[in-house]
């Protein structure tokens, strides 16, 4: 068996602090994501909150943002803590992210360290103060969504803590992947299946299997894609404690989960994501200089992929956004698609494509004269030059709108190819 | 022939007397559709005109299937309530479900298709998250655009809705037996694979066109399915090829995560089954084109 971890654990065993933190559940399901419109990534200490809420074992701790604050902290949970970066990032051990708190003095001290710490470019704003434990043995236990199979996965192993991914890769046998019916859900037979398949030592099989069952409990009553807990630890009076946790929630569904928007980190988010998501626009903020607006998810994605080709030729130009206007293409929600990525400071060109199916070219060509009417009354008119590409119902009708309207930026460029052609190379002119 | 659908289906929409089924509705019956009733259980006993075709709406999708014979579904009930208009329909046995309903949460997909395998799986469901499929000249069960393409010998299986669209368009000249719309969702019901083998065995099908996108390994999959079992040609398309990892794009199932769901890994597992890959949809189109002239 593998003993990496106690490369860093041994040197104290009392603490939370790990090297580095793995997730299998990132190398061994191909439906993890770090960032996205339809998942939110809880922090740590909103992960432990959630399982405290649903009975899960965990430690005391409490958030702050302030050094200061961890005084009253620590003495609140003892006169000892760790202190623990709040990022959504694994390795914040290896970076410094962790730190054992001896008392109130030192937490403050540690906390001034970790607070404002830029982890693999992400800044910490919040550490979690969390109590002290004595830890025999880690373990890894979650619960995630198998796109494969259709339905949701168990995965549990004995070597959990530091390098579980590492583990998850060379020596899969080690983690335990049991398969959970959607409607059966965890009942006591199956946590005890979850257990016998990981090979949990008997004398804690009962308590993990009924750690697995709240957990269990989270997952469906929140509506999470992913409950992780890494490590799952026993104490040195033999208690199973969730130390350290990791919650994705399902933003489909929002209608059941009134609690779950405040839960999202809004200050994280990308200004122009920010601005878009308010107007309910799809838009995903990406490196580049030609800005992109197109109908449907799959042909923005296309539209992506034949801009950068394009690019190519034009001294590496990219696409700076994602942007899905969806079907109707409307001439409010045009301007307000337009609005956001010419608020976007790299865009040096625009990429409009359009297919016209449910609605026709000719509605999508008046949204575009709208749209840009619309923003000339606002004080913002277009300054980038507009490439429009109109395929599909009615498009001859649509372009000779456009070409009536005969605004000094837009061209028209009829096929999807070439209209990423000459967009690349307006950017690359600029 | 066909697959899925053809002009003998008789199709009833669950939630048809909302707006977005009400336009779709008119839409479908517009382009040949046999739509012998709507579910609404406030509104059993009524009729809803359209154009002058007068559809009854009945209660349940049992009454519905026992007045009309009905067997097909189209779903486009909000996504709150969409579990339970795809479990009544498995209730009753109708062979095909398709469900348009976007934003629909996973653990209630996932519910549902479990509990579509209790039942013996005697439903197929097409969806979530998906336009619906269409049998050009007889048949068009969603939201798919009827006008932009018309009957031919070409299959269409895709993840993408515009992504089908925009293939039917350019491809409009030779035409198609079937599109399958399968959505982009991270649980969907009627897969690659389904949709695939459906195709190597219609008759009316000589070449079959596959879009996929970035996320997940139904992609790899399907290679493994076409190596194995397809005869026919098959060309493929895939999207999300400069699709940052982590980020989502747009379809809550694309999404690249290490080096797994990535559109590299999907465009060589195809070409390694013999699966001519297209760089960009016209390009697809051409080799469509030529493998068909060859």
């Amino acid at each position: 068996m593998p003993r990496t971890r106690r490369t860093c654990a041994a040197s104290s065993k009392i603490a939370s602090s790990r090297c580095h933190r793995g997730t299998p559940a990132q190398t061994t399901n191909r439906d993890f994501q770090e960032k996205g419109r339809t998942r939110v990534d809880l922090f740590e200490y909103q992960a432990r909150d959630l399982f405290a809420k649903h009975g899960v074992p965990v430690l005391a701790g409490e958030v702050i943002d302030t050094p200061e604050a961890a005084r009253e902290v620590t003495e609140r949970l003892g006169g000892r803590a760790v202190v623990k970066a709040q990022v959504k990032v694994g390795g914040r051990g290896k970076a410094g992210g962790v730190k054992l708190a001896s008392d109130a003095d030192d937490a403050v001290a540690k906390a001034t360290q970790i607070l404002g710490m830029d982890i693999k470019g992400h800044t910490v704003h919040k550490v979690m103060l969390a109590q002290t434990a004595d830890i025999k043995e880690e373990y890894y236990v979650s619960f995630l969504l198998d796109r494969t199979n259709r339905t949701f996965l168990a995965m549990a192993s004995v070597e959990g803590g530091v390098e579980i991914e590492v583990v998850a890769e060379q020596s899969p046998e080690a983690l335990a992947k049991i398969p959970v019916d959607a409607i059966e859900g965890v009942t006591k037979e199956k946590a005890a299946e979850i257990v016998a398949a990981a090979k949990f030592p008997a004398d804690i099989a009962d308590q993990v299997a009924e750690v697995l069952q709240t957990l269990w409990t989270v997952f469906i009553e929140e509506d999470a894609l992913l409950v992780e807990v890494n490590p799952l630890v026993k104490t040195g009076e033999g208690k199973i404690i969730a130390l350290d946790g990791k919650v994705s929630l399902d933003e489909n569904a929002a209608f059941r989960q009134p609690e779950h928007e405040a839960l999202e980190d809004k200050a994280a988010a990308n200004p122009l994501e920010a601005a878009a998501k308010a107007k309910g626009l799809n838009y995903v903020k990406l490196e580049g200089e030609v800005g992109i607006i197109g109908n449907g998810a799959g042909l923005v994605m296309s539209t992506l992929d034949v801009v950068a080709y394009a690019g190519e030729n034009h001294g590496g130009v990219k696409p700076a956004n994602f942007l899905d206007i969806g079907g109707g293409a409307s001439a409010e929600v045009m301007a307000n698609g337009l609005e956001i990525i010419l608020g976007d400071p790299d865009v040096k060109s625009v990429f409009v494509n359009v297919f016209g199916g449910i609605t026709a070219c000719d509605a999508v060509a008046n949204g575009i004269v709208q749209a840009l009417e619309l923003l000339k009354s606002k004080g913002e008119e277009v300054t980038k030059p507009l490439v429009v590409r109109l395929d599909g119902n009615n498009a001859e009708l649509g372009r000779k709108i456009l070409t009536d309207a005969n605004h000094p930026l837009v061209q028209q460029v009829d096929t999807m190819d070439g209209a990423a052609e000459r967009a690349a190379e307006l950017a690359a002119a600029k | 022939m066909a697959i899925f659908l053809t002009k003998e289906s008789k199709v009833i929409v669950q939630g048809m007397t909302g707006s977005e089924g009400q336009k779709h509705t008119r839409r479908m019956l517009a382009s040949g559709t046999n739509i012998v009733g709507g579910v609404n259980p406030r509104k059993a006993g009524t009729k809803v005109d359209f154009d002058g075709t007068e559809v009854p709406v009945f209660g349940t999708v049992k009454e519905a299937i026992e007045a009309t014979g009905a067997d097909v579904t189209v779903i486009f009930v909000p996504e709150k309530f969409t579990k339970d208009a795809v479990i009544e329909a498995i209730d009753a046995e109708i062979p095909l479900a398709v469900v348009i309903t976007e934003g629909i949460a996973v653990h209630d997909t996932a519910n549902f298709w479990a509990y579509a395998g209790q039942k013996g799986n005697k439903t197929r469901i097409i969806g979530p998250n998906c336009p619906g499929l269409i049998t050009p000249g007889q048949s068009n069960a969603g939201i798919i655009p009827a006008n932009i393409t018309k009957p031919g010998r070409i299959g269409l299986v895709s993840k993408s809705g515009t992504l089908t669209y925009q293939m039917m368009y350019e491809l409009s000249d030779i035409g198609f037996s079937s599109c399958v719309g399968i959505g982009g969702d991270p649980i969907i019901g009627t897969t690659h694979i389904d949709a695939l083998a459906a195709f190597e065995a219609d008759p009316d099908t000589d070449l079959i066109v596959m879009i996929g996108e970035i996320g997940g390994d139904a992609e790899e999959r399907a290679a493994d399915f076409i190596k194995a079992n397809v005869t026919k040609p098959v060309v493929g398309y895939v999207a999300g090829f400069t699709a940052p990892e982590g980020k989502t794009m747009g379809h809550a199932g694309a999404i690249v995560s290490g080096s797994s769901g990535t559109a590299q890994a999907k465009k060589e597992a195809l070409e390694a089954a013999g699966v001519k890959v297209g760089k960009t949809p016209s390009e697809t189109a051409r080799l469509a084109r030529a493998a068909l002239a060859g």
